[in-house]
């Protein structure tokens, strides 16, 4: 599997989505700088976490505007799976490639530590590799991952099946103890329409070694490989 | 333009004497630009002029140690062609005057000490004091100061894994904040300052130079009195983002050959790393200040020569470099500047559009630095305080529960998790636990770093306490396997120019000094603070340690939590009960007194080898140190950080039974063992004192099957002051 890292200014990141990357695929990513205009050929991009443009305007809202993000969107509508992590999922959003807003955390500050997730829905190329209502643990580290949308597209993510992910207690269940930043109904990652972009606040790449304390994050990409090698 | 006579210079914080000898320096009366780069460059926070007597005596050698004090940072081998890059600096008063900014602008400043050098920094600290939690201030300290810290590593994406927290009435008008950075380098590939080559260009990079932080330095070097509030505008404002422009343009041309010298601008900005660059090397720096990228017109050269605008840089660069240097600043959107060149005059000779603003000898400048012999007295002595001199509790372990919910012993979780303490994705060990682990990258291991200090053992007993900290520092190295490699230390007291407070800096430098040596744990590097003190009130004597050890395999390291039900709890080390000047006497009684408790070093390195001994081989499953609160204390946030209890066994004792779960005797640890005879043999072979004490299992603490309390309850006591305290209004 071929696959790019794109680098904005800030991303801080880039180089750990490269090294999981790396470890399930055995190929290094393409580190592309955000100032390119055209993404080599590749199988597969992430936009990293990080503070692109130190978050200045809103998380994700600059990067948006970079000269990369023009091939990414098309690479995107054309059909190369395209995953944001945490600031990647708010470029994402300001992209217009999904849907809704990140916004500042319900209890106003930056929280980082590991919480529970269930796969809402794994029929997806990032996904496959878990099994449906399976339940992660893995870190978050955002000052901003409050998913806000209105109801109609919440009703309509739900409808079709494009939660990817919801936060939930240790055991499994959706509620308000286990939802770290008030997200509207407890999401935690999202698919678009053609369930080939992924947004997610969680860090999977942070957990993909046992030396990370916890390897969760691996069948992520992982599943990924399996998906899209050839 | 003012004009310079000795009433100027005292408003530039410059005695008498100093204001003489730099007339005699100069030969004539300095303009008013020479009067503000003399009263930075000697004022206490960059001319050491009160400490440096005392800092000479402490031991900075070992084969392990690259480069000592006086660079940026320390530099100690980590094997494998690789170095450890590592320093710890006050952003005291700043913190005070304007928490976030104070904070975060102390993050930036330790991290450009350690990237200035060639290393990626890989992990942050920081050891911060607050004064009492009643202080109607210090909610919003604590709040403004811990959001700084993460606004800054969070964002250039360094993990900060770790620290500590105190609070204490004394530090209600002076907070502290001490920041630690370690960054790893090639060993072959480490930047230094002294500039040289004579016509070599010297380039400013960076940020814009603005006229914040002027004088900040000069501000660090005095006490606070009631109208300091009105300081605000000498504290300078961070941006993480630049600095992490600056961090990656650095390294990618720290990785051509283009660089001859390079220094940060930290305290007194472009004057410090001026003069420090031409002192260095032996050579003059010639600069034509209106080259200088700044943010606002019609700036003075006083002005940019003292602003602390931050997250720039100074270099020398080869000749015939610059294009390829402006090419990678240009591709970070960084200023990139060429303001002048490095001469063979021995002066630094400033000049705004051909006009000569400054022309000072460096040597002389240096040199005559002022160096304060300063009068001194030793702290009184305090008697011990006998184990059977306390009135005994029937409940201890009600006392340990509201020990636990203290704000000195609960929970920090509220802090660290507004740290992301996981970017880099290389912590192996998160914070909560005696010392963070990072990986080095690539490899199976890691680098082990703490932050420790205990003020009221040095309140009590100025050199008792410096040796401690540094031994607790050791100690909390060991208890996660790591060898200790060397330290770095920040000086923390109120006014050197009042014998009793200089009398603990000497104390707690001899301290640190002697357990130094006897660890062979050296200081390479370290930042003195003076002046925390308010309308004459000084905080308690801090002399905080960094600690960095190195951990040759990953799987070889032990960690608090408990991680198997039934195996024997075993004590290392000598236990007779001590409790003066423990956390116990003074949060359950209510009394600061007595002696602290002795540090026998020689018990100590002996102890500690033989615990990292049997983690390293896998003999222990479980490790952690006893420190405040001693043994009982220990053992709860071991059961605290997993599921499982504890079912305790007094030994015969010959002390009340508080004085042995509460007393804080030096050189001790707990260890979890299935094989509790093999342990005991080997500690009997190495002549250390070793017994179980329990075995781990249940959901409580159960001390001799009549004293219980369930983990749960503790739990709930240890983690909800913090959060209750700071939702509270």
């Amino acid at each position: 599997m071929k696959s790019a890292v794109i680098v904005f200014p800030g991303s801080n990141c880039d180089r750990d989505v490269a090294v999981a990357l790396e470890r399930a695929s055995g190929v290094a990513p393409a580190m592309v700088w955000h100032r390119e205009t055209a993404l080599p050929p590749v199988d597969f991009i992430v936009l990293p976490g990080g503070f692109s443009y130190g978050d200045y305007l809103r998380g994700g809202a600059i990067a948006a505007r970079s000269p990369i993000m023009r091939d990414v969107e098309s690479r995107a509508r054309a059909g190369t799976p395209v995953l944001g992590i945490c600031n990647g999922f708010q470029v994402l959003t300001e992209v217009g490639l999904l849907p809704g807003i990140l916004m500042r955390n319900a209890g106003l500050k930056f929280i980082c530590r590991d919480v529970h997730i269930a796969v809402a829905d794994n029929g997806t190329v990032f996904t496959g590799a878990y099994t449906k209502d399976q339940v992660l643990r893995i870190p978050v580290a955002h000052n901003e991952g409050n998913y806000f949308a209105d109801d109609d597209t919440l009703d309509a993510l739900e409808s079709t099946g494009r939660i990817a992910f919801r936060y939930t207690t240790p055991d499994g269940t959706v509620c308000d103890a286990g939802n770290p930043n008030g997200s509207a109904r407890s999401i935690a990652g999202i698919y678009s329409e053609s369930r080939t972009v992924m947004g997610l606040m969680p860090h999977p790449e942070r957990v993909v070694d046992p030396a990370h304390g916890g390897t969760d994050g691996a069948n992520m990409f992982a599943g990924l490989v399996e998906a899209l090698a050839g | 333009m003012s004009e310079v006579n000795q009433a100027t210079a005292a408003e530039h914080g410059l005695s008498a004497i100093e204001y003489d000898t730099m007339l005699t320096i100069m030969e004539r009366t300095p303009t008013i630009t020479e009067l503000g780069i003399f009263s930075v460059m000697w004022s206490e926070h960059c001319s050491y002029k009160s400490s440096r007597k005392w800092l000479k005596t402490l031991p900075t050698e070992g084969p392990q140690v690259i480069c000592g004090p006086g660079e940026n940072a320390g530099v100690v081998d980590i094997g494998d062609g690789l170095a450890a890059v590592f320093k710890i600096e006050s952003h005291n008063h700043p913190s005070f005057i304007e928490p976030y900014q104070g904070a975060a602008t102390g993050v930036g400043g330790i991290l450009r000490d350690v990237f200035t050098m060639g290393a990626r920094p890989v992990a942050n600290m920081n050891a911060l004091r607050f004064g009492s939690p009643d202080h109607p201030k210090t909610r919003h300290l604590v709040s403004g100061v811990v959001a700084g810290i993460g606004g800054y590593g969070n964002c250039i994406g360094v993990p900060t894994v770790g620290g500590e927290t105190n609070f204490d009435p004394a530090y209600n008008g002076n907070i502290l904040v001490n920041a630690m950075t370690v960054g790893i380098a090639d060993a072959d590939k480490i930047f230094y300052s002294a500039a040289a080559g004579p016509g070599n260009p010297v380039v400013y990079v960076g940020s814009k130079t603005g006229r914040d932080g002027i004088h900040g330095a000069t501000m660090a070097s005095a006490e606070f009195d009631d109208d300091s509030e009105d300081k605000r505008p000498t504290v300078q404002v961070g941006d993480p983002f630049t600095e992490k422009l600056l961090l990656e343009a650095c390294l990618e041309l720290m990785a051509t050959d283009a660089i001859v010298a390079i220094q940060d601008m930290g305290a007194a900005g472009l004057t410090s790393s001026t003069v420090e660059m031409a002192d260095k090397g032996g050579v003059g720096i010639e600069l034509n200040l209106e080259n200088t990228p700044t943010r606002e017109e019609g700036m003075t050269p006083y002005e940019i020569m003292l602003s602390e605008s931050q997250e720039r840089m100074l270099m020398v660069l080869k000749p015939g470099r610059e294009a390829e240097a402006r090419a990678i600043f240009e591709k970070w959107e960084l200023d990139f500047a060429v303001i002048g060149r490095v001469t063979d005059s021995g002066r630094v000779l400033l000049k705004m559009h051909n006009e000569t603003v400054a022309d000072i000898p460096v040597s002389p400048l240096v040199d005559a630095a002022p160096v304060y012999d300063r009068p001194w007295e030793p702290t009184p002595v305090r008697e011990p305080v006998a184990p059977d001199g306390i009135a005994a509790s029937d409940a201890p372990l009600k006392a340990l529960k509201k020990l636990l919910s203290k704000p000195n012993h609960c929970s920090r979780r509220w802090i660290w998790e507004q740290y992301d303490h996981m970017v880099m994705a290389d912590t192996a060990h998160r914070p909560g636990g005696d010392a963070a682990i990072v990986r080095i990258h690539n490899t199976n291991r890691g680098l082990a770093i703490t932050t420790d200090c205990t003020p009221r053992y040095c309140y009590a007993e100025p050199e008792t306490g410096g040796k401690q900290a540094v031994a607790e520092a050791w100690r909390n190295l060991i208890a996660v396997g790591a060898k200790p490699l060397a330290l770095t230390n920040n000086l923390n007291f109120g006014s050197p120019e009042r014998p009793p407070i200089m009398g603990q800096f000497v104390g707690c430098v001899k301290g640190i000094g002697a357990a130094a040596s006897a660890l062979d744990f050296p200081v390479v590097s370290g930042n003195v603070s003076f002046y925390n003190e308010t309308s004459g009130e000084a905080i308690l004597p801090t002399p905080v340690i960094g600690g960095l050890g190195l951990v040759d395999n990953l799987a070889q390291t032990a960690r608090i939590a408990f991680t198997e039900k039934g195996e024997s709890i075993v004590l290392i080390g000598e236990t007779t009960g001590w409790l003066g000047a423990s956390s116990y006497l003074q949060e359950i009684h209510g009394r600061r007194e007595g002696a602290p408790p002795p540090v026998d070093l020689a018990t100590e390195r002996r102890n500690g080898d033989f615990v990292r001994s049997q983690i390293v081989t896998g003999s222990a499953t479980v490790c952690h140190d006893i420190s405040d609160g001693g043994l009982i204390v220990a053992i709860a946030e071991m059961a605290l950080a997993s599921a499982i209890g504890a079912i305790l066994e007094a030994p015969r004792l010959n002390m009340p039974l508080d004085s042995w779960l509460f007393g804080e005797d030096q050189a001790r640890y707990v260890l979890t063992t299935a094989e509790p005879e093999a342990m005991l043999g080997a500690a009997k072979a190495s002549g250390i004192t070793a017994s179980v004490i329990g075995r781990t299992g249940g959901s409580a603490l159960t001390i001799d099957g009549t004293h219980t309390i369930s983990v749960d309850e503790l739990r709930t006591a240890h983690e909800m002051w913090l959060p209750d305290y700071m939702a509270a209004q």
